[in-house]
């Protein structure tokens, strides 16, 4: 019996071995900056395992690059007029800079702030309300929401299969020349998913490298983030992803219950998905419908304007107590979780 | 030696799949069953007490004395087995999902089971509505593609029975009346597994191909143990406690009404 395990084991690291030898991009070494264009998907040193990890979904350079077509194509949209990049721009880490709410095609807007694409996989469910569990899921709501892309997925295959310019994608990421729903929702999972963001200022220092070289302010900064925030923006992902109610008056106009929307609870009624603080410094504006400009303001909101609703979050109750000089810290903190090297990776720009 | 080399394959068949590569650990297809398999076809048929259902110009009315209309009745069946007998072994049908969508013409309302091995059968197994594990699994094709419309993009999961309707005793719109049911975990879960005994066993041969005909009553849905008042509930349009009733109701509505070939 032992031996059968030995030579399991054995035969374990040699499959493993020839699986990095032949080519698969998935590994845990750290990342570097990447010149060759090709895909990888990489778990960061010291990240927890991915939610969403290929199955059945395997991730090649084809599925790659046929998904990041589809995240940039306006066709996606029922007047041709936005793409899903339109509301995720890459220098905004695929946030939507200065745009409180998501807008969509003729001039409508959405009820909530469009979130950074990145790190997808590392996230149990999705968007503010957590409504939807798989990453494959995710991108049939703004193609469908009338007051973003409003195209009928059935539509989309259409039209996508009619296009000669997409024929030989899905053949070299799929097979075949066949457009389905299925395929398009798993080419722009593998887009997505690999877009990880773990090389800012904070992760060279975190792994001693040349780049990550904290000053005094930042290093106190990140002591009192620790303290002050990390219960729930917990490293290495500055999210538990969990559902809290943070205290904000709600909008009237705009009566967004949050979480209660998708489990009907009352107990749930104005908790949202907490977001990764990862690229905060280029994602504004703030929280779920984007009403906060700067993240002083964000700041200002936990330490003196903390609204004590029914179901306001323990941690939260009667605010976070910080000096200015606290403050202004934990923000110049905050700034170093920006990451060049992913919103200029040329992988991740518009083919 | 032999032994210890095909132990080594398994294992890096294993630790491939581990590592999620698949790329070079494609299993070699299995050996082609040798006995002998024949087709059970099975067949879809709506009813509305006793005679069958006619959309949008009938008028019908449930157990609560309420007429109403009915424009589009559908659902999914999934998780297909044949419980043999006479030492038969079950037949579990692979990806076994079947949107069944009420329709005028009969064979849109059938599918069929083209490797059900011979031998013989006493009762069919099924669920109502798709598997938890399917809703969560990511995207889908074939009946279970949301371009089929019986999927919340939103609020992720598949709509296990659409019933669309009108009835004046409803205080909406031109009366209108939608119950989309679904909800697959906790106790929002409206999944309904039923073992339904076939009238009489049925022979499944190279050359005997057997119909099997299942009939959904309408009337079901709003009668037991849940009577439905169309006054008070109108529409269902996510998991919770209506879609709950509703399910706890068309756990009742099937019937076997014909075996045999």
């Amino acid at each position: 019996m032992r031996k059968t395990i030995l030579i399991v084991i054995i035969a374990m690291t040699v499959a493993g071995m020839t699986t990095v030898g032949t080519g698969c991009k998935k590994d845990t070494t750290d990342p570097a900056p990447d010149t060759s264009g090709l895909v990888r998907f990489i778990v960061p040193q010291g990240w927890p395992q991915p939610y969403y990890t290929f199955q059945n979904n395997e991730l090649t350079q084809e599925g790659f690059e046929l998904g990041r077509k589809l995240f940039y194509d306006v066709r996606l949209s029922r007047d041709n007029a936005i793409s899903c990049a339109s509301c995720h721009t890459q220098f905004s880490a695929f946030s939507h800079l200065d745009h409180p709410l998501s807008h969509g095609i003729d001039g409508l807007f959405g009820t909530r702030n469009a979130q950074g694409v990145f790190n997808m996989a590392w996230k149990p469910s999705f968007f503010w309300d957590g409504g939807v569990v798989n990453l494959e899921n995710q991108p049939i709501n703004p193609i469908e929401n009338p007051v973003e892309m409003d195209e009928k997925i059935t539509d989309v295959v259409a039209e996508l299969g009619a296009l000669p310019e997409y024929k030989p994608m899905f053949k070299s990421a799929f097979g075949d020349e066949t457009v389905n729903s299925q395929r398009i929702f798993k080419a722009l999972a593998q887009f997505m998913a690999t877009l990880v963001s773990a090389d800012s200022k904070y992760d060279k220092w975190t792994r001693g490298e040349t780049g990550g070289e904290m000053t005094a302010q930042e290093l106190n900064g990140l002591e009192l983030f620790r303290t002050k925030c990390a219960t729930c923006h917990k490293e290495p992902l500055f999210s538990d992803y969990t559902f809290r109610n943070n205290g904000l008056t709600p909008d009237g106009s705009l009566n967004d219950t949050g979480r209660a929307h998708i489990t009907n609870m009352p107990g749930d009624r104005y908790k949202f998905m907490v977001p990764s603080l990862r690229n905060v410094d280029l994602t504004r504006p703030y929280m779920h419908d984007g009403r906060f400009n700067t993240l002083d303001a964000v700041l200002e909101h936990y330490r003196t304007g903390v609204v004590p609703t029914d179901n306001i979050d323990d941690v939260l109750k009667g605010g976070i107590a910080m000096t200015d000089e606290e403050k202004a810290d934990i923000i110049a903190f905050l700034k170093t979780l920006t990451d060049q090297t992913f919103i200029k990776d040329k992988r991740f720009a518009e083919p | 030696m032999r032994s210890v080399i095909k132990m080594m394959i398994v294992a890096a068949a294993i630790a491939g799949t581990v590592t999620s590569c698949k790329k070079e650990s494609t299993p070699s297809p299995e050996p082609p069953v040798t006995a002998d398999t024949g087709v059970v076809y099975m067949e879809f048929f709506t009813s509305v007490g006793g005679s069958n259902l006619i959309l949008n110009s009938q008028w019908y009315k449930n157990e609560n004395g309420d007429s109403f209309k009915v424009s589009k009745f559908n659902y999914y069946i999934s998780n297909v087995v044949l419980n043999g007998s006479d030492g038969t072994a079950d037949y579990t049908e692979a990806n076994s999902y079947h949107l069944i969508e009420h329709s005028a013409t009969p064979s849109e309302m059938a599918f069929s089971m083209n490797d059900v091995p011979a031998g013989k059968y006493k009762s069919v197994t099924f669920m109502i509505g798709v598997d938890s594990l399917h809703n969560v699994s990511g995207a889908q094709d074939g009946a279970l593609d949301p371009a089929k419309g019986n999927f919340w993009s939103w609020n992720t999961g598949y709509i296990m029975l659409k019933f669309e309707g009108n009835s004046p005793k409803a205080p909406t719109t031109d009366g209108m009346l939608m119950f989309h049911c679904g909800g697959f975990s906790g106790a929002n879960n409206v999944l309904k597994t039923l073992t339904l005994a076939l009238p009489n066993e049925v022979e499944v041969t190279k050359s005997i191909t057997p119909h099997i005909h299942l009939q959904a009553d309408v009337l079901s849905l709003f009668k037991s143990p849940n009577v439905i008042d169309f006054s008070t509930l109108t529409t269902i349009h996510m998991p919770g406690a209506n879609a709950k009733k509703l399910s706890d109701n068309y756990a009742n509505m099937f019937t076997i009404k014909y075996a045999g070939i």
